[in-house]
């Protein structure tokens, strides 16, 4: 029977020789399974006298400590270089891969218009919407353009083949949108309405039969123009940032009095001719059953799609609408 | 409308200050200076010269060497690139070292090997009219070497071109100009009465105006003048039409277009001789009337058009609009009628809009001439004319149509500061109104005063017009700004918000977002496979947006196409519109429509699309029931279903239309009525708390024929499988010749679990062979081994 020493020394050996944790797991067995000299050795002791028997067992017991240390410590080692191994082998060049799918895109109009939409929304105000293909009366009567007026020039108007002639048109602007509102909500109101327009016009840089505006409307009982000064320059700083600011120019839409042109100037001193406002007409507000002399509103409208082309540095309307997948990646 | 300083100076000689200044004042009086140019600058260099010879350049034939003597008697050789100079011609010279008003410095060169000393200039080179063509040939007898602005009496002077809106008839006169401009600088203003001199036959005796339409001729002013001049116009006033854009002709046309500009009173000569006893009439025109204007044109007139017509009742002119040619001034006229009218707004837009006539005269009829400035314009003229050496018959004839009555308006302070946001006195704001004719009266014990509006604004009739211009003459940058407050949340209604979460949900996956046209040309639906066209634009100006769509997909496939043509395949987009489809209410239906397009992609992909966007906005009720759609693949396409109603179709692109559009990738396709789909009902299955317990899974699969779609085989499933099946899912598909033509293998992983209790193997059993016998029976199918 082998010393419980050399078995030691034998345990020490085998270990070492191990590479892998299977061969590791195997020199294991060998050592200490049911068939090892170990547990033979053990089997051995019940035939010793009992000091005998007692020292021997001791020295077994210590044995096998040592070996369970032997073995212990040699698996963590090869478990650690297995790990190094396999970690090694999962290695990737983790720049191998591109985007896929590559990312879409929102169109440059929508993140506009959604950005306008966000502003007013934080002041308070409600987004209303209509139709594109709106009547007469909405698009011109009920604010205040009477039939054969020569305001109406101003638009260069696209009709449709509906109901009468003259009578269905692709709207020119958002504001059919404010006698909607007002028809159908008791004031006070505070709306935004971006929407699509439509106009007689040949495509090229700066213009285009399409395109998409943004409309206000206040109606409550004190709105005054100076409600409307202080709107429109808490909309430019919120919108633009800070340095802008803006000014009002008298000017003249039928479905406001007093009107007003709006310019936002720029931190360097340039202006920006935006868009055209003013005091809701008393004859607009009757057409929409409010009473003039109770309420009092202004309304204030711009285009979005030029300040979509300022804000991305897009110098062609045209652009807009290609669809070049190689427009629409960029923004 | 283009107005000098000098002009206005007329008017109120204080105006003063530095013009861009000046151009701020009348921007914040509503008058926007488009373009502020100086005059008659710059002219120092450029003396009056002689045309002594010119002769071809021996290298060169778009120029030619012209000799003048610009006063030393010398011959100075001049290259030139204009060739209307005959020998004996006045010229303007350019001499070496002028800078010119464009900053061009003149130097002595040579040009092809030949010298140039100086430069010829045209009239739109020293600001003397728009020709940039030919050279200025001047008037003959001023002297040689002379300055020209010495020669020509041309001040240093400064123009304004204004924006004008149509609710300022006052602001298309240099007097209305500066009525304004004063008023705002508190500067005084005046018009000077003009000194007419009579003489002779009074004009009644030789003239009559009969008006047989008075609401359209509300007054019509006619003086007489004889001894016409024949010949040019006097310089300075050549000058000012010359600086605003009017090319002089003789002195006869020249006056008539001074006097409007000055007092916005458009006016017309008639050649006495060629009107029979000097006799007018103003009537509509008959339907079908024929007039020759002064143009050399014949016009069909309607009657909606007022005519000027002889004693005969033939018509000699265009009312507002244009003369005729029958009584055209020539160099023969010694005596004239001179007609100043007003004609009523609306009809003369009309007439100018449909015959394309429009004009000066015309556009200050349309905005609403001043009715009571007739008499001066006249006068204005017949002063001017005398000058000349025309004489005035006594007297003038002053017809009138209907004149009607208007009532002072009664303006309230306190509406005032409401609308505008003020704090104005009473004082205050008859201070800013008086001294632009609107004259106001104290009216009763009120507060309230009256103003009666002058007749240069027929734009303002009401108490807001009158408060518009208190707020106008006030400034706007002068009041104070507020942000009016609302107890409002703000925020987007729901379905605003979910077309947001169906635009991330889109770009999340990779697409993105076309804005196509919204316009089709004839035939652009049926070549996308869909049906005839839709509601048409009456007036496009092009037949490629001559049609409204009713459908996403025309655009969607040309986007497609046009990135495919630029060797950009599998580009997926996808659109949120509207569409047309028709309807028969007031206005035609319009529907919200989300398309998505996927080039390389199978249809699979957009059903795949489809659940994913029907989740997300948690549809309840959805499904895709195959079936034929229009230019769609007939075996690969379907409706789509939300809350049980088809909302949709999706598949692939039938081949044909991909033909047709010359795209060579298939094309899978997904289009819903987005607003149909947002307002199905939506709602999350009823909560159910995870197990604790274990699940047990069962694969089955069922040999199906083709015609069962696999949607239905699987709520065959769920619903056989009752309250145990937590899971159904199909994994797998195949087909083999063992399963036979027409038939496939659809193979489902069923998942069953408790609530409360891990389920016994008999519990399970009995599930799977609820399912399989359902399965079996509903569809004709059998369970494979």
């Amino acid at each position: 029977m082998a010393e419980p020493e050399q078995l030691v020394v034998e345990a020490e050996r085998q270990a070492a020789a191990a590479t892998t944790l299977d061969e590791l797991s195997a020199v294991r067995t060998a050592l200490t399974g049911k068939r090892s000299p170990l547990v033979a050795a053990r089997k051995a002791l019940g035939d010793m006298e009992p000091d005998a028997r007692k020292q021997a067992g001791q020295a077994l017991n210590a044995a096998k400590a040592s070996i369970d240390e032997i073995l212990s410590a040699r698996e963590a080692e090869l478990a650690a270089a297995a790990r190094t191994e396999q970690l090694a082998a999962e290695r990737l060049d983790l720049t191998e891969v591109t985007e896929h799918p590559a990312s879409g895109h929102l169109h440059v109009i929508t993140q506009t218009w959604q950005e306008l939409e966000d502003v007013f929304v934080g002041m308070g105000y409600r987004v209303a919407e209509g139709p594109e293909i709106e009547s007469e009366w909405y698009n011109f009567g009920a604010l205040n353009f009477p039939l054969g007026h020569p305001a109406r020039d101003m638009y260069d108007t696209l009709y449709v083949d509906y109901g009468e002639p003259g009578t269905t048109l692709l709207r020119t602007h958002t504001s059919p949108v404010q006698a909607r509102v007002m028809e159908n909500q008791e004031p006070p109101i505070y709306v935004v309405a971006p929407g699509r327009c439509f106009r007689q016009d040949t495509a090229d840089a700066t213009h285009m039969p399409v395109f998409h505006q943004i409309e206000g409307l206040v109606v409550d009982r004190h709105t005054t123009l100076g409600d409307l000064a202080g709107t429109i320059e808490a909309f430019t700083a919120a919108y633009f940032g800070p340095g802008f600011s803006s000014r009002l120019r008298p000017s003249y839409f039928p479905f406001t009095e007093p009107s007003a042109e709006f310019d936002i100037q720029r931190p360097d001193g340039t202006w920006l001719e935006l868009g055209g406002c003013g005091m809701v007409h008393p004859n607009v507000f009757k057409a929409c059953g409010i009473d003039p002399e109770q309420w009092q509103g202004f309304a204030f409208g711009f285009g979005i799609d030029r300040l979509a082309l300022i804000r991305f540095g897009i110098d062609d309307l045209r652009e807009l609408w290609t669809n070049d997948i190689r427009f629409l990646g960029q923004f | 409308m283009k107005v000098l300083l000098s002009w206005l100076r007329d008017f109120a000689p204080d105006i003063d200050g530095d013009p861009e200044q000046l151009a701020e004042v009348l921007a914040d009086l509503g008058l926007a200076v488009e373009e502020l140019s100086p005059v008659g600058r710059g002219l120092e260099g450029i003396v009056i010269a002689e045309v002594l010879a010119t002769r071809p350049h021996p290298d060169a034939d778009r120029i030619h060497l012209v000799d003048v003597d610009a006063g030393d008697g010398e011959a100075l050789q001049v290259c030139c690139g204009a060739f209307n100079m005959a020998v004996g011609d006045l010229v303007p010279l350019a001499t070496v070292g002028t800078t010119m008003p464009n900053g061009i410095e003149i130097a002595r060169r040579k040009m092809r090997g030949e010298w140039s000393n100086g430069m010829l200039c045209s009239g739109a080179e020293i600001g003397m009219g728009d020709d940039h063509e030919g050279i200025l040939i001047l008037e003959q007898g001023l002297s040689l070497g002379v300055p020209l602005a010495e020669a020509l009496g041309i001040q240093p002077d400064v123009l304004f071109d204004l924006e004008v809106n149509p609710n300022r008839p006052d602001a298309m006169s240099v007097m209305g100009v500066a009525r304004d401009l004063a008023a705002r600088l508190g500067v005084p203003f005046s018009v000077a009465v003009p000194d007419v001199d009579e003489t002779g036959t009074p004009a009644a005796e030789r003239a009559s105006v009969g008006i047989a339409a008075p609401d359209f001729c509300q007054r019509f002013g006619v003086r007489v003048l004889d001894n016409v001049p024949s010949g040019a116009s006097p310089r300075w006033l050549a000058n000012r039409l010359l600086a605003v854009g009017q090319r002089p002709i003789n002195a006869v046309v020249d006056l008539s277009n001074y006097v409007m500009f000055e007092l916005g009173q458009p006016n017309h000569t008639y050649d006495l001789d060629l009107v029979p006893g000097g006799e007018l009439g103003v009537r509509m025109a008959h339907r079908g009337e024929e007039l020759t204007t002064l143009d050399g044109t014949a016009l069909a007139l309607t009657t909606y058009d007022g005519v000027i017509v002889n004693r005969d009742d033939e018509a000699i002119g265009l009312a507002g609009v244009m003369g005729g040619a029958s009584t055209e001034i020539s160099a023969d006229t010694r005596s004239v009628l001179l007609e100043a009218a007003w004609w009523d707004p609306m009809t003369i837009a009309r007439t100018a809009r449909r015959l394309g006539l429009r004009s000066e005269a015309s556009a200050r009829f349309e905005r609403g001439a001043d009715p009571e400035i007739i008499p001066m314009a006249l006068d204005r003229f017949a002063e001017l004319a005398a000058a000349l050496g025309s004489t005035t018959a006594p007297g003038m004839i002053d017809a009138t149509g209907n004149r009607p009555e208007s009532a002072p308006v009664r303006v309230r302070p306190q509406r005032v500061n409401s609308i505008l946001g003020t704090d104005l006195s009473t004082s205050e704001m008859t201070g800013l109104l008086e001294p632009i004719g609107f004259t106001c009266e104290k009216g009763g014990d009120s507060q309230d005063f009256n103003v009666t509006i002058p007749s240069w604004r027929l734009d303002s009739a009401t108490e807001i017009d009158v408060i518009e211009e208190v707020g106008r003459l006030h400034g706007f940058s002068k009041i104070a700004r507020t942000v009016p407050v609302t107890e409002q949340a703000g925020a987007l209604t729901p379905q605003q918000q979910d077309r947001r979460r169906v635009r991330e949900l889109l770009t999340g996956m990779g697409i993105s977002e076309a804005m196509p046209l919204p316009f089709l040309a004839p035939g652009d639906l049926a070549r996308a496979g869909l049906g005839d066209d839709g509601i048409t634009v009456t007036n496009p100006l092009v037949a490629e947006e001559s049609i409204m769509r009713t459908s996403l997909r025309p655009g969607l496939l040309k986007a497609v196409a046009y990135n495919a043509a630029r060797r950009t395949t599998g580009v997926s987009l996808f659109e949120i519109g509207r569409v047309n489809p028709g309807g028969g209410g007031d206005l035609p239906d319009e529907g919200e429509h989300l398309a998505v397009i996927l080039a390389g992609q199978e249809a699979t992909a957009a059903t795949m699309l489809w659940r994913r966007l029907a989740r997300h906005l948690t549809v309840t009720r959805t499904g895709v029931v195959n079936g034929p759609v229009d230019g769609l693949h007939p075996g690969r396409s379907g409706r789509v279903l939300a809350d049980g109603h088809p909302v949709g179709a999706l598949g692939e692109i039938d081949p044909q239309v991909l033909d047709a559009y010359e795209i060579d990738e298939r094309v899978a396709w997904l289009e819903v009525d987005l607003g149909a789909l947002l307002d199905a009902e939506r709602a999350l299955a009823p909560y159910r708390a995870p197990s604790r317990y274990p699940s047990s899974d069962v694969d089955l699969a069922f040999t199906v024929s083709d015609d069962v779609s696999a949607d239905e085989v699987s709520a065959t499933i769920a619903e056989a499988g009752g309250e145990l099946l937590a899971s159904v899912a199909l994994f797998d598909v195949f087909r083999s010749d063992q399963l036979g033509e027409g038939h496939r293998s659809l193979a489902f992983t069923l998942r069953f679990e408790a609530p409360d209790r891990t389920l016994n193997d008999a519990e399970v059993a009995q599930a799977r062979q609820s399912c399989i016998d359902a399965v079996s029976n509903t569809h004709n199918a059998s369970l494979r081994g």
